[in-house]
């Protein structure tokens, strides 16, 4: 297979001497239904400054080199959630990973996260995974007549569940887990952490149902403690943490 | 490289725009079907088969770890287990509720991982079922057996 990219030696002989640029080989993981039932991997060298992030070097693979590299992408800062992807075999954003910090001088992988199906080179079906989050009820349940101002609540209150309340949904703990890998049944971490959000939350009601709905045999109890989620969590959310207090309250709800 | 670059082979060379290759799908994806299953089994096995686990493994560990050391390190090691050995410890009734215990919490622990280990990697509806029901037979055939023995052992079998 040709890949169009410019030699080494000539492309290194162009660039100046206190150039920051660097040539980093990105190897991706390409699969085109309308052409091949087969994934394969591609080679492609870019021309970067390693202060670049990974977002930026697909962004100049597809605007430049091939403009048929399919992936999702939306705020490039780290706050929609739609570019997780799994890079040199860990899940990340790809618009919060610096090129420098994945040492540049190897081939960068570049895969779709796993557990969901491809459809298109990095692009998978998100479906399942939101199905999960529909699940657990993400939304304020009360019950009463709505007051005429805000909900107020204390700060301690609030801080009882903040570290979930960040989530962006992107699915790259769910991605990770490897019960997940195996039988998509599972609810998985993010589902989990955003049940987890609105249990503690004192202005909820329905933190009750969203326990019976984790008591499932698909529930909490299939978690096996990997934390593989929290090393993937581009938000830096314990989400193992979260996991173990669900089951911890659903004990002693019983006990 | 555009697609049409791509060296078709074998059983891709066939696909096109208008005849796309099947997508590999995830195995067991969750659907807005199975969300309506979820909440209907109201039982609280998993949460006991959890608590269970831990448990038992605290009380295995006491038990396992004193049942190699009294076999095979103190008092002459391995070389001193024999028939009468066995026949001697047996005749106290500590010995038996110790090894009763120990055969039904180790069974039991150890059913209930393999359980969640086929749970987890047995794609198919089938072959879960069967493996379980494997594993169950066996976990049954053995505890009845094991605790035949313990209650019926007869020292002057010869
Ligand atoms: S918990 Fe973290 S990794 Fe999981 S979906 Fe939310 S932001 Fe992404
Ligand atoms: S593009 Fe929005 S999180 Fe990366």
């Amino acid at each position: 297979m040709a890949t169009p990219v410019m030699d080494k030696a000539e492309a290194e002989a162009a660039r100046p001497a206190d150039s920051p640029y660097i040539t980093a080989t990105f190897r991706i993981r390409r699969f085109n239904p309308e052409a091949a039932a087969e994934s394969y991997w591609e080679d492609f060298r870019v021309e970067i400054d390693p202060k670049e992030r990974v977002l930026d070097a697909l962004h100049k693979i597809k605007w430049d080199l091939d403009g048929t590299l399919t992936f999702r992408r939306s705020c490039a800062h780290g706050i929609c959630g739609s570019d997780a992807m799994r890079i040199n075999g860990r899940n990340r954003l790809a618009c919060k990973t610096l090129i420098k910090d994945i040492a540049p001088e190897k081939p960068i992988t570049v895969e779709p996260i796993k557990g969901l199906t491809v459809q298109k080179d990095l692009i998978v079906d998100m479906e399942p995974f939101f199905q999960a989050y529909r699940d657990v009820m993400p939304f304020l349940v009360t019950h009463g007549n709505e007051p005429t101002r805000e909900r107020l609540q204390s700060a301690e209150d609030r801080e009882r569940f903040d570290d979930t309340t960040k989530c962006i949904l992107c699915a790259a703990c769910t991605s990770s887990c490897p019960v997940f890998w195996n039988d998509g049944q599972y609810f998985g971490p993010a589902a989990i952490v955003n049940a987890h959000r609105f249990i503690f939350d004192s202005r909820d009601e329905a933190g009750e149902q969203r326990l019976e709905i984790l008591n499932d045999k698909d529930g909490v109890w299939r978690c096996r403690t990997t934390f593989n989620c929290t090393d993937a969590c581009p938000r830096g959310i314990e989400v193992t943490k979260a996991i173990q207090e669900v089951k911890r309250a659903l004990i002693t709800r019983r006990f | 490289m555009a697609t049409s670059d791509i060296e078709l082979t074998g059983s891709s060379a066939a696909y096109s725009p208008d005849n796309p290759a099947p997508l590999i799908e995830a195995p067991r994806a969750r659907t807005p079907r199975t969300a309506g299953s979820t909440g209907r089994s109201r039982t609280n096995f998993e949460l006991y088969g959890w608590v269970f686990m831990r448990l038992s493994g605290i009380v295995l560990a006491v038990l396992v770890v004193g049942h190699l050391l009294i076999q095979l390190v103190l008092d002459g090691g391995v070389s001193k287990v024999s028939f009468a050995f066995v026949a001697g410890r047996w005749a106290s009734p500590f010995w038996q509720g110790w090894d009763l215990l120990m055969l039904w919490l180790a069974m039991l622990h150890g059913a209930n991982g393999l359980r969640t280990v086929i749970n987890d990697y047995a794609e198919r509806d089938g072959t879960r079922f069967w493996l379980k029901m494997l594993l169950y037979a066996a976990t049954v055939f053995t505890v009845l057996l094991g605790t035949l023995v313990i209650f019926t052992f007869d020292p002057n079998i010869r």
